[in-house]
């Protein structure tokens, strides 16, 4: 109850126009995340920026109508006045709004052009979307698994207590190094699922027969939690991503712990370029994963 | 602006009796009435299905139904609402009031008219008898993306005949109110002296006639990609899932504006009338509305900003959605102007009016946010979405209907409504409408999808307040259907011109509306 309340109180806040995307709001959940990716910040900053300006256009135009509602009314004895036109104010409400979306539209497009640039990567990741998981393919490595929800069909059916990362924990994270521009490539095998992860501002449809490009480049080490955000079927709403963010050392090291011997790694690398799925999976550990091996293929 | 000539209605009216009456009539009050009745049912329908939806979305982890059946219950709340409560409540309204308003005795194809509405019970019938069958009802969303819905069973199959069927009784509805308004205006009713009502459904229908053929052949692709070896949508044929997605919002974006233009209309007769004032800028919201139609056609892909566009589609996307806020705005300006220095009173209509003006901004504004291409990335496909169209269709088109049905109820029972009931009808329905979707913008920001039957914790607490929002949101309904009953069946007698010298042909009628009226043209000076 008191977390409900405390809530609540923050939602009453919120309908305050000017609570706008302040940082002690975020850890709230009323605003988009921190970012940890310059793409992230970039648009944390637009949206701010846009929805501040749409808050005073709202508190403007209604001022003026609440306004009217209170002193134009007939309980008054206030006497209609019989206008219908000004053309000075019909051209004035044109014009305003006009270059004020241009205002807005020159940082959008800018913004725009960065986010679609996904040229000199230093890695590349493939995505794969499945019906209900994501694959993982490490293309300069050979690094490849799947990645499944790992959070306990009791706690989805209430039989058990609900964990902290409850739907958004995974046995194999991904994990990639901070500082390093990387590019997904992604992909689905059956239908449309979308690849999203709120804090890297990263979210791509993953369509089957399409590889889409997108980039990141992650700033501070740690774990970025995000999930499928297209309707995929049945179990649309578990099958999170987690991306385990580290040092480029430790990236090294963990790539070199999970790449399949050399000769596999070229067997895995023309599978891959060959459009060819049945290749070889390796298990490989992550921090809060299991042993297991990945599941097979279908 | 207008006198009746010739009030005298006094031939008898021919007409068989009991439910042979409703089947078999042409009269287009009856017709209008058998549409609004329709959409209400419909619309409690729908309503219900949101009620299983939030009740599940109460708390984390699963509690009532499947996920499966979740994901046939968001599909088939948004089908119901959108196919079966607001666009037959719209041509309700056409029906009932079109002819009235331009002076003439009928739609011009009143036969058709029929036709087009007793389309619709079989259409909905053959849309939730998807139910029973195995595999259950569509659960691919309303939108129906390839190749999901090729997955689906025989419910998706259904659904897309009821789809066909409820595109023709839309494409019939619309040719009638195009003829009716080219053909039947009385004399000296000129194009631009039409009641803007009249003027936003002339461009509606035309809108409703370009685009649901295309849906039509979207999903008729779909069928012979599911039977007959096509692969149009099918990756694995060779096929372009992307491509039903173009098609598909190429019909979906003018279809939000066939939705919403009519509710424009009953906002701008509603306006004017409690601020005895004339409609500021008459000529203008014409030119908004025609302009907003013209842009509807070409900015569909702002929809689907996520597939991977090139840069320069998502360039231009984003320019034209913006551009669509310039006509909205003077809309809401002139709304706002009109009531500017007028003589305001808040009977349950305006109060409907005004909230609709305020919320569909709110709407509004966020759209205006999701047009921005960076910043959709974030918003796509979340409950910052779902939000914002609940804002736009809620608060905007079924809030403009109840204002509607409240302000020519009186006309059309010649009964006045119980105006403290309606009031609190309308303060429950704002009251917990704000309730069970604001908080839907911050968990769509705070990263929650759209369209999942369980979440993460951090989403909880909105979770609850919107379920109980929309458990009051959905009870407070019951109320309106109980005034309308209770109006139907007496009440205080309603006078010819009901309100306060309002403007209009509908007010120079007796109260109730004859079952006949124009046979002889009003004069319009």
């Amino acid at each position: 109850m008191v977390r409900l309340n405390k809530a609540f109180t923050v939602s009453l806040s919120a309908l305050i126009p000017l609570a706008v995307a302040t940082p002690v709001f975020a850890e709230w959940g009323l605003n988009l995340p921190t970012p940890v990716t310059p793409i992230g910040e970039g648009i944390l900053t637009l949206h701010n920026w846009i929805l501040l300006i749409c808050t005073i256009i709202f508190v403007g135009v209604f001022g003026v109508m609440f306004y009217s509602l209170y002193a134009h009314r007939k309980s008054k004895g206030h006497k209609p006045s019989q206008f219908s036109h000004s053309t000075f104010a019909e051209i004035t409400w044109t014009v305003i709004p006009t270059l004020i979306l241009i205002g807005m539209a020159i940082p959008s497009t800018a913004m725009l052009i960065k986010m679609e640039d996904t040229s000199e990567a230093d890695l590349t990741v493939k995505i794969t979307g499945y019906q209900w998981k994501w694959r993982y393919d490490y293309l300069d490595s050979g690094v490849q698994f799947y990645s499944n929800l790992s959070t306990d069909r009791n706690e989805i059916l209430n039989k058990n207590e609900k964990g902290e990362n409850y739907l958004l924990e995974v046995d194999n994270q991904v994990v990639l190094p901070i500082g390093k521009k990387i590019r997904f490539l992604i992909t689905a095998n059956d239908v449309i699922h979308s690849w999203w992860v709120p804090q890297l501002a990263v979210k791509k449809d993953a369509i089957p027969g399409f590889i889409n490009e997108v980039w990141t480049k992650i700033n501070e080490p740690g774990i970025y939690r995000g999930q499928c955000t297209e309707l995929c079927g049945r179990e649309h709403g578990f099958m999170p991503v987690v991306v385990k963010a580290v040092s480029v050392e430790e990236f090294d090291a963990w790539v070199a712990e999970n790449a399949p011997a050399e000769e596999q790694a070229e067997e895995t690398q023309s599978g891959v370029s060959g459009g060819q799925t049945l290749v070889a999976v390796s298990a490989i550990s992550t921090e809060d994963g299991a042993d297991d091996p990945a599941p097979a293929i279908r | 602006m207008a006198t009746v000539a010739d009030d005298h209605h006094d031939h008898h009216d021919h007409h068989p009796t009991g439910l042979i009456r409703w089947i078999t009539t042409t009269n287009h009050k009856d017709i209008g009435t058998l549409y609004l009745l329709f959409s209400f049912a419909m619309f409690l329908v729908g309503g219900a299905m949101a009620m299983v939806i939030r009740a599940e979305l109460f708390q984390p982890g699963l509690q009532i139904v499947d996920p499966h059946f979740f994901n046939q219950m968001t599909t088939v709340h948004a089908l119901v609402m959108v196919f079966g409560a607001v666009m037959p409540g719209m041509v309700g309204f056409a029906n009932w009031m079109i002819p009235i308003m331009i002076g003439a005795p009928d739609m011009a194809l009143p036969r058709l008219n029929n036709w087009s509405f007793w389309i619709l019970p079989f259409a909905a019938t053959l849309l939730l008898s998807s139910f029973l069958t195995a595999g259950g009802g569509p659960a691919a969303g309303w939108t129906l993306y390839a190749p999901l819905t090729i997955q689906g069973g025989m419910g998706v199959d259904l659904t897309i005949f009821a789809v066909h069927m409820l595109g023709i009784s839309s494409v019939l509805g619309a040719i009638n109110v195009i003829v009716t308004i080219f053909n039947m205006r009385a004399p000296g009713m000129d194009f631009m002296k039409m009641p803007l009502f009249v003027w936003t459904w002339l461009i509606t229908a035309f809108l409703l006639i370009a685009v649901m053929p295309v849906f039509a052949g979207a999903v008729t692709m779909l069928l012979t990609d599911r039977h007959f070896g096509t692969a149009f949508f099918n990756p694995a044929g060779g096929g372009d899932p992307v491509l039903f997605q173009h098609i598909f919002w190429f019909f979906g974006h003018p279809e939000v504006y066939i939705m919403i233009l009519p509710a424009f209309g009953i906002i701008s007769a509603i306006i004017p009338t409690f601020s005895r004032k004339p409609l500021f800028g008459y000529t203008s919201m014409v030119l908004a509305v025609a302009g907003i139609a013209f842009l509807s056609f070409i900015v569909w892909a702002h929809h689907m900003f996520t597939v991977g566009m090139p840069l320069i589609g998502e360039v231009y996307f984003m320019y034209a959605t913006m551009l669509i806020a310039v006509p909205t705005g003077v809309k809401v300006f002139n709304w706002v102007a009109t009531m500017w220095r007028g003589s305001l009173t808040f009977e349950t209509p305006m109060l409907f009016a005004i909230g609709v003006v305020v919320l569909f901004t709110i709407g509004g504004l966020s759209g205006l946010m999701l047009g921005i291409t960076p910043a959709d990335f974030q918003y796509h496909d979340t409950y910052f979405v779902v939000a914002h169209f609940h804002y736009v269709l809620f608060s905007g088109s079924v809030m403009a209907m109840m204002g509607g049905v409240y302000y020519w109820l009186p006309k059309w029972t010649g009964h006045m409504y119980d105006e403290k009931l309606g009031k609190l009808h309308f303060w429950l329905t704002t009251i917990f409408f704000n309730i069970t979707f604001f908080p839907q913008h911050f968990l769509g920001l705070a990263g929650m999808p759209r369209r999942i039957p369980d979440y993460a914790l951090q989403f909880t607490e909105f979770n609850v307040i919107s379920s109980l929002g929309a458990f009051g949101l959905g009870v407070s309904q019951l109320l309106m259907a109980y005034i309308v009953y209770k109006c139907v069946k007496g009440g205080e007698k309603a006078t010819d011109e009901v309100w306060d010298n309002p403007e209009g042909l509908e007010w120079t009628l007796p109260s109730p509306a004859p079952y006949h009226t124009f046979e002889t043209p009003p004069v319009i000076k």
